[in-house]
Protein backbone atom coordinates (compact mmCIF):
# COMPACT_ATOMS: atom_id res chain seq x y z
CA UNK A 1 0.00 0.00 0.00
CA UNK A 2 1.60 3.48 -0.93
CA UNK A 3 1.07 6.13 1.69
CA UNK A 4 -1.31 8.02 -0.16
CA UNK A 5 -3.63 5.17 -0.47
CA UNK A 6 -2.86 5.11 2.97
CA UNK A 7 -4.05 8.39 3.76
CA UNK A 8 -7.37 8.21 1.38
CA UNK A 9 -8.44 5.30 3.81
CA UNK A 10 -7.47 6.99 6.61
CA UNK A 11 -9.63 10.25 5.75
CA UNK A 12 -12.65 7.98 4.80
CA UNK A 13 -12.51 6.02 8.55
CA UNK A 14 -12.24 8.68 9.97
CA UNK A 15 -15.10 10.57 8.47
CA UNK A 16 -17.26 7.73 10.03
CA UNK A 17 -15.18 8.22 13.35
CA UNK A 18 -16.11 11.95 13.23
CA UNK A 19 -19.92 11.40 12.79
CA UNK A 20 -20.08 8.70 15.65
CA UNK A 21 -17.68 11.47 18.12
CA UNK A 22 -20.24 14.02 17.41
CA UNK A 23 -23.01 12.66 17.54
CA UNK A 24 -21.94 10.88 20.72
CA UNK A 25 -20.61 14.13 22.39
CA UNK A 26 -24.24 16.40 21.18
CA UNK A 27 -25.87 13.62 23.77
CA UNK A 28 -23.48 14.85 26.56
CA UNK A 29 -24.72 17.28 29.33
CA UNK A 30 -22.80 19.92 28.34
CA UNK A 31 -19.63 21.39 29.56
CA UNK A 32 -19.79 22.04 33.17
CA UNK A 33 -23.08 20.48 33.34
CA UNK A 34 -21.60 17.22 35.00
CA UNK A 35 -24.87 15.73 36.51
CA UNK A 36 -23.45 13.15 38.78
CA UNK A 37 -24.18 11.14 41.18
CA UNK A 38 -20.63 9.71 42.42
CA UNK A 39 -18.29 12.49 42.44
CA UNK A 40 -21.14 14.69 44.62
CA UNK A 41 -22.12 12.06 46.18
CA UNK A 42 -18.26 11.48 47.17
CA UNK A 43 -17.86 15.00 47.97
CA UNK A 44 -20.40 14.70 50.60
CA UNK A 45 -19.30 11.92 52.31
CA UNK A 46 -15.56 11.74 52.23
CA UNK A 47 -13.64 14.07 54.43
CA UNK A 48 -15.94 12.77 57.28
CA UNK A 49 -15.75 9.22 56.71
CA UNK A 50 -11.69 9.59 55.94
CA UNK A 51 -10.34 12.75 57.48
CA UNK A 52 -8.86 13.17 53.89
CA UNK A 53 -8.80 16.69 52.59
CA UNK A 54 -7.44 15.82 49.13
CA UNK A 55 -10.51 13.78 47.92
CA UNK A 56 -8.84 12.40 44.69
CA UNK A 57 -6.65 10.58 46.74
CA UNK A 58 -9.36 9.35 48.79
CA UNK A 59 -10.95 8.43 46.08
CA UNK A 60 -7.62 6.58 44.66
CA UNK A 61 -6.97 5.02 47.88
CA UNK A 62 -10.00 3.83 49.42
CA UNK A 63 -12.85 4.25 47.44
CA UNK A 64 -11.52 3.26 44.58
CA UNK A 65 -8.74 1.28 45.98
CA UNK A 66 -8.75 -2.31 44.68
CA UNK A 67 -9.05 -0.14 41.11
CA UNK A 68 -6.01 1.19 42.11
CA UNK A 69 -4.16 -1.78 42.98
CA UNK A 70 -4.53 -3.18 39.60
CA UNK A 71 -3.08 0.34 38.34
CA UNK A 72 -0.09 0.08 40.68
CA UNK A 73 0.37 -3.70 39.15
CA UNK A 74 0.19 -2.52 35.80
CA UNK A 75 3.03 -0.69 35.99
CA UNK A 76 4.90 -3.29 38.09
CA UNK A 77 4.16 -5.88 35.22
CA UNK A 78 5.26 -3.07 32.51
CA UNK A 79 8.64 -3.20 34.04
CA UNK A 80 8.90 -6.87 34.24
CA UNK A 81 7.92 -6.74 30.74
CA UNK A 82 10.15 -4.33 29.65
CA UNK A 83 13.63 -6.24 31.88
CA UNK A 84 12.67 -9.60 29.79
CA UNK A 85 11.94 -7.56 26.15
CA UNK A 86 15.64 -6.09 27.05
CA UNK A 87 17.62 -9.00 28.26
CA UNK A 88 20.48 -10.09 26.68
CA UNK A 89 20.40 -11.73 23.02
CA UNK A 90 22.17 -13.86 21.26
CA UNK A 91 24.93 -12.30 19.49
CA UNK A 92 25.04 -9.43 22.05
CA UNK A 93 27.64 -9.13 25.08
CA UNK A 94 27.04 -6.97 28.22
CA UNK A 95 30.24 -5.94 30.58
CA UNK A 96 30.39 -4.14 33.88
CA UNK A 97 29.99 -0.49 33.59
CA UNK A 98 33.55 0.22 34.47
CA UNK A 99 34.78 -1.65 32.09
CA UNK A 100 32.64 -0.15 29.00
CA UNK A 101 33.74 3.39 30.73
CA UNK A 102 37.60 2.50 30.66
CA UNK A 103 37.21 2.94 26.59
CA UNK A 104 35.51 6.06 26.07
CA UNK A 105 36.60 9.33 26.59
CA UNK A 106 35.10 11.77 29.01
CA UNK A 107 32.73 13.90 27.31
CA UNK A 108 33.97 17.72 27.03
CA UNK A 109 32.08 20.72 29.16
CA UNK A 110 28.66 20.51 30.42
CA UNK A 111 29.57 22.36 33.36
CA UNK A 112 26.19 24.57 33.07
CA UNK A 113 23.92 20.90 32.70
CA UNK A 114 26.13 19.32 35.93
CA UNK A 115 25.44 22.66 37.94
CA UNK A 116 22.03 22.53 37.28
CA UNK A 117 21.28 18.85 37.31
CA UNK A 118 23.33 18.94 40.95
CA UNK A 119 21.42 22.43 41.92
CA UNK A 120 17.85 20.11 41.41
CA UNK A 121 18.63 17.33 42.84
CA UNK A 122 18.12 18.20 46.59
CA UNK A 123 14.82 19.76 45.55
CA UNK A 124 13.62 17.18 43.47
CA UNK A 125 13.94 14.26 46.00
CA UNK A 126 12.25 16.63 48.48
CA UNK A 127 9.30 17.24 46.48
CA UNK A 128 8.87 13.53 45.46
CA UNK A 129 8.98 12.22 49.32
CA UNK A 130 7.03 15.79 50.36
CA UNK A 131 4.07 14.61 47.67
CA UNK A 132 3.78 10.77 48.02
CA UNK A 133 3.42 11.71 52.08
CA UNK A 134 0.53 14.22 51.24
CA UNK A 135 -2.08 12.70 49.45
CA UNK A 136 -4.35 13.18 52.22
CA UNK A 137 -4.44 16.84 52.65
CA UNK A 138 -2.74 17.95 48.94
CA UNK A 139 -3.20 18.04 45.33
CA UNK A 140 -0.02 14.71 45.58
CA UNK A 141 0.17 11.46 45.96
CA UNK A 142 1.91 8.39 45.82
CA UNK A 143 2.30 8.23 42.02
CA UNK A 144 3.30 12.05 41.51
CA UNK A 145 5.73 11.93 44.07
CA UNK A 146 7.10 8.37 42.79
CA UNK A 147 8.11 9.96 39.63
CA UNK A 148 9.64 13.42 40.70
CA UNK A 149 11.62 11.00 43.55
CA UNK A 150 12.48 8.99 40.19
CA UNK A 151 13.72 12.28 38.29
CA UNK A 152 15.94 12.69 41.37
CA UNK A 153 17.77 9.88 40.29
CA UNK A 154 17.64 10.75 36.77
CA UNK A 155 19.39 14.23 37.87
CA UNK A 156 22.44 12.07 39.27
CA UNK A 157 22.95 10.31 36.20
CA UNK A 158 22.47 13.93 33.84
CA UNK A 159 25.10 15.38 36.11
CA UNK A 160 27.16 12.68 36.82
CA UNK A 161 27.66 9.45 34.71
CA UNK A 162 26.36 6.07 34.65
CA UNK A 163 28.61 4.87 36.71
CA UNK A 164 27.41 7.02 39.91
CA UNK A 165 23.39 6.47 39.00
CA UNK A 166 23.82 2.75 38.67
CA UNK A 167 25.86 2.83 42.59
CA UNK A 168 23.25 4.74 43.83
CA UNK A 169 20.39 2.50 42.52
CA UNK A 170 21.79 -0.67 42.70
CA UNK A 171 19.23 -3.37 40.66
CA UNK A 172 18.73 -5.24 43.78
CA UNK A 173 17.67 -2.56 46.20
CA UNK A 174 15.33 -1.15 43.33
CA UNK A 175 13.92 -4.66 43.07
CA UNK A 176 13.03 -4.63 46.58
CA UNK A 177 11.87 -1.09 46.83
CA UNK A 178 9.09 -1.83 43.75
CA UNK A 179 8.21 -5.39 45.31
CA UNK A 180 7.51 -3.67 49.04
CA UNK A 181 5.53 -0.44 47.17
CA UNK A 182 3.36 -2.89 45.28
CA UNK A 183 3.30 -5.98 47.68
CA UNK A 184 2.75 -3.95 50.32
CA UNK A 185 -0.44 -1.66 48.90
CA UNK A 186 -1.74 -5.24 48.21
CA UNK A 187 -0.99 -6.73 51.81
CA UNK A 188 -2.79 -3.71 53.35
CA UNK A 189 -5.92 -4.64 51.68
CA UNK A 190 -5.17 -8.44 52.87
CA UNK A 191 -4.83 -7.16 56.07
CA UNK A 192 -8.44 -5.91 55.88
CA UNK A 193 -10.08 -9.27 55.32
CA UNK A 194 -7.50 -10.79 58.25
CA UNK A 195 -9.02 -8.15 60.77
CA UNK A 196 -12.70 -9.47 59.57
CA UNK A 197 -13.24 -6.21 57.42
CA UNK A 198 -14.01 -5.72 53.91
CA UNK A 199 -10.77 -5.42 51.24
CA UNK A 200 -8.77 -2.60 51.49
CA UNK A 201 -10.94 -1.04 54.56
CA UNK A 202 -9.43 1.77 56.32
CA UNK A 203 -8.62 0.60 59.51
CA UNK A 204 -6.17 2.20 60.99
CA UNK A 205 -6.58 5.52 63.24
CA UNK A 206 -8.22 8.14 60.93
CA UNK A 207 -6.76 11.05 63.28
CA UNK A 208 -8.73 13.96 64.39
CA UNK A 209 -8.32 16.71 62.51
CA UNK A 210 -9.48 16.70 59.28
CA UNK A 211 -6.27 17.64 56.71
CA UNK A 212 -3.32 17.28 59.22
CA UNK A 213 -0.79 14.86 57.75
CA UNK A 214 -1.69 12.18 60.05
CA UNK A 215 -5.24 11.80 59.49
CA UNK A 216 -6.83 9.79 56.85
CA UNK A 217 -5.37 6.16 57.96
CA UNK A 218 -4.71 3.78 55.21
CA UNK A 219 -5.21 6.39 52.57
CA UNK A 220 -1.31 7.79 53.50
CA UNK A 221 -0.11 4.81 54.09
CA UNK A 222 -0.95 4.05 50.46
CA UNK A 223 0.10 6.57 49.34
CA UNK A 224 3.54 6.32 50.92
CA UNK A 225 4.13 2.44 49.35
CA UNK A 226 3.02 3.59 46.45
CA UNK A 227 5.21 6.52 45.97
CA UNK A 228 8.38 3.80 47.15
CA UNK A 229 6.71 1.44 44.43
CA UNK A 230 6.86 3.89 41.68
CA UNK A 231 9.86 5.66 42.05
CA UNK A 232 11.76 2.80 42.01
CA UNK A 233 9.56 1.22 38.61
CA UNK A 234 10.75 4.63 36.97
CA UNK A 235 14.66 4.42 38.46
CA UNK A 236 14.28 0.74 37.10
CA UNK A 237 12.94 1.75 33.62
CA UNK A 238 15.42 4.62 33.20
CA UNK A 239 17.97 2.12 34.03
CA UNK A 240 17.11 -0.43 31.80
CA UNK A 241 16.88 2.03 28.73
CA UNK A 242 20.33 3.28 29.96
CA UNK A 243 21.84 -0.14 29.77
CA UNK A 244 21.05 -0.56 26.63
CA UNK A 245 23.08 2.53 25.17
CA UNK A 246 25.55 2.28 27.55
CA UNK A 247 26.44 -1.47 28.59
CA UNK A 248 25.03 -3.85 25.89
CA UNK A 249 26.85 -4.07 22.72
CA UNK A 250 27.03 -6.33 20.04
CA UNK A 251 29.15 -8.95 19.16
CA UNK A 252 31.21 -11.80 21.85
CA UNK A 253 29.33 -14.37 23.97
CA UNK B 1 -24.96 24.43 26.32
CA UNK B 2 -21.41 24.55 24.99
CA UNK B 3 -19.20 21.04 23.65
CA UNK B 4 -16.12 23.06 22.91
CA UNK B 5 -13.67 21.11 25.44
CA UNK B 6 -15.28 18.05 24.13
CA UNK B 7 -14.61 18.92 20.71
CA UNK B 8 -10.98 19.58 21.79
CA UNK B 9 -10.32 16.19 22.88
CA UNK B 10 -11.86 14.89 19.94
CA UNK B 11 -9.54 17.07 17.69
CA UNK B 12 -6.41 15.72 19.78
CA UNK B 13 -7.83 12.30 19.24
CA UNK B 14 -7.73 12.56 15.61
CA UNK B 15 -4.33 14.49 15.06
CA UNK B 16 -2.85 11.13 17.27
CA UNK B 17 -4.67 9.14 15.03
CA UNK B 18 -3.27 10.89 11.76
CA UNK B 19 -0.06 10.71 13.13
CA UNK B 20 -0.13 6.85 13.64
CA UNK B 21 -1.38 6.00 10.61
CA UNK B 22 0.88 8.46 8.61
CA UNK B 23 4.99 7.77 10.08
CA UNK B 24 6.86 5.62 9.31
CA UNK B 25 8.92 5.90 12.62
CA UNK B 26 7.84 3.38 15.42
CA UNK B 27 9.37 6.00 17.83
CA UNK B 28 7.32 8.81 16.68
CA UNK B 29 3.87 6.24 16.37
CA UNK B 30 4.98 5.98 19.98
CA UNK B 31 4.44 9.51 20.30
CA UNK B 32 1.46 9.56 18.61
CA UNK B 33 -0.19 7.04 20.79
CA UNK B 34 1.02 9.40 23.77
CA UNK B 35 -1.53 12.07 22.35
CA UNK B 36 -4.00 9.82 21.23
CA UNK B 37 -4.11 8.51 24.80
CA UNK B 38 -4.01 12.66 25.77
CA UNK B 39 -7.00 13.22 24.69
CA UNK B 40 -8.66 11.30 27.31
CA UNK B 41 -7.62 13.45 29.88
CA UNK B 42 -9.26 16.15 28.69
CA UNK B 43 -12.36 14.25 28.26
CA UNK B 44 -12.50 12.95 31.82
CA UNK B 45 -11.36 16.40 32.70
CA UNK B 46 -13.87 18.21 30.45
CA UNK B 47 -16.49 15.41 31.82
CA UNK B 48 -15.99 15.83 35.09
CA UNK B 49 -16.18 20.01 35.43
CA UNK B 50 -18.89 21.73 37.48
CA UNK B 51 -19.50 25.61 36.65
CA UNK B 52 -17.75 27.45 39.54
CA UNK B 53 -16.95 24.40 40.88
CA UNK B 54 -13.50 24.64 42.66
CA UNK B 55 -10.75 21.54 42.95
CA UNK B 56 -11.60 18.95 45.53
CA UNK B 57 -9.18 19.64 47.67
CA UNK B 58 -10.40 20.75 51.16
CA UNK B 59 -7.48 21.77 53.21
CA UNK B 60 -8.01 25.46 53.43
CA UNK B 61 -11.60 25.75 52.54
CA UNK B 62 -14.70 25.49 55.72
CA UNK B 63 -17.74 23.42 54.88
CA UNK B 64 -18.22 21.57 51.49
CA UNK B 65 -18.38 23.95 48.85
CA UNK B 66 -19.81 23.23 45.14
CA UNK B 67 -16.16 21.14 44.02
CA UNK B 68 -15.46 19.71 40.41
CA UNK B 69 -16.08 15.62 40.32
CA UNK B 70 -13.07 13.55 41.80
CA UNK B 71 -13.92 10.52 40.70
CA UNK B 72 -12.83 11.22 36.90
CA UNK B 73 -9.89 13.38 37.96
CA UNK B 74 -8.90 10.03 40.13
CA UNK B 75 -9.56 8.36 36.62
CA UNK B 76 -7.16 10.57 34.89
CA UNK B 77 -4.12 9.55 37.34
CA UNK B 78 -4.70 5.79 36.69
CA UNK B 79 -4.51 6.97 32.65
CA UNK B 80 -1.40 8.77 32.94
CA UNK B 81 0.39 5.96 34.82
CA UNK B 82 -1.25 3.56 32.40
CA UNK B 83 0.36 5.71 29.49
CA UNK B 84 3.76 5.45 31.29
CA UNK B 85 4.16 1.99 31.77
CA UNK B 86 2.88 1.50 28.15
CA UNK B 87 5.19 3.68 26.57
CA UNK B 88 8.08 1.93 28.21
CA UNK B 89 7.27 -0.97 27.14
CA UNK B 90 6.24 -0.42 23.52
CA UNK B 91 9.75 1.61 23.60
CA UNK B 92 12.04 -1.53 24.71
CA UNK B 93 9.64 -3.40 22.24
CA UNK B 94 10.86 -0.66 19.62
CA UNK B 95 14.65 -1.38 21.19
CA UNK B 96 14.88 -4.45 20.07
CA UNK B 97 12.88 -4.27 16.63
CA UNK B 98 16.04 -1.67 15.86
CA UNK B 99 18.50 -4.12 17.22
CA UNK B 100 17.26 -7.07 15.14
CA UNK B 101 16.56 -5.44 11.80
CA UNK B 102 17.98 -2.43 11.74
CA UNK B 103 15.61 -0.15 10.58
CA UNK B 104 11.81 1.43 13.02
CA UNK B 105 10.08 2.12 9.85
CA UNK B 106 7.24 -0.77 9.94
CA UNK B 107 6.29 -1.07 6.61
CA UNK B 108 10.21 -2.75 6.07
CA UNK B 109 9.72 -4.33 9.35
CA UNK B 110 6.37 -6.57 7.89
CA UNK B 111 8.69 -8.26 5.51
CA UNK B 112 10.71 -9.62 8.01
CA UNK B 113 9.21 -12.03 9.67
CA UNK B 114 9.43 -13.87 12.87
Amino acid sequence: MTPGQRRVIFLVAMAGLAAFVIWGITGLPGFGRYPGPYGPAILKVAEGQTNATGIVSAVNFEYRGIDTVGEEFILFTAVVGMTVVLRKLRGERQRPAIEEARERAQPAGGTGVRAAALAFTGPAALIGWWLATHAQTNPSGGFQGGVVLATAFLLVYLGGEFLTFRRLSPVDITDAAEAIGAGGFAAVGVTAIAAGLPYMDNYLPLGKVPGAVSSAGTIALISFLVGIGVAAAFVQIAGELLEQTMLVREGGG
Amino acid sequence: MTYFPYLVAAWILACGLYGLVTNRDLIHQIICLIVVQSSTYVMLLATGYVTGGIAPYFSDVPGSPKAVDPVVQALALTDVVVEAAVTALLASFAIQAHKRFGTLDPQDLAEFKG
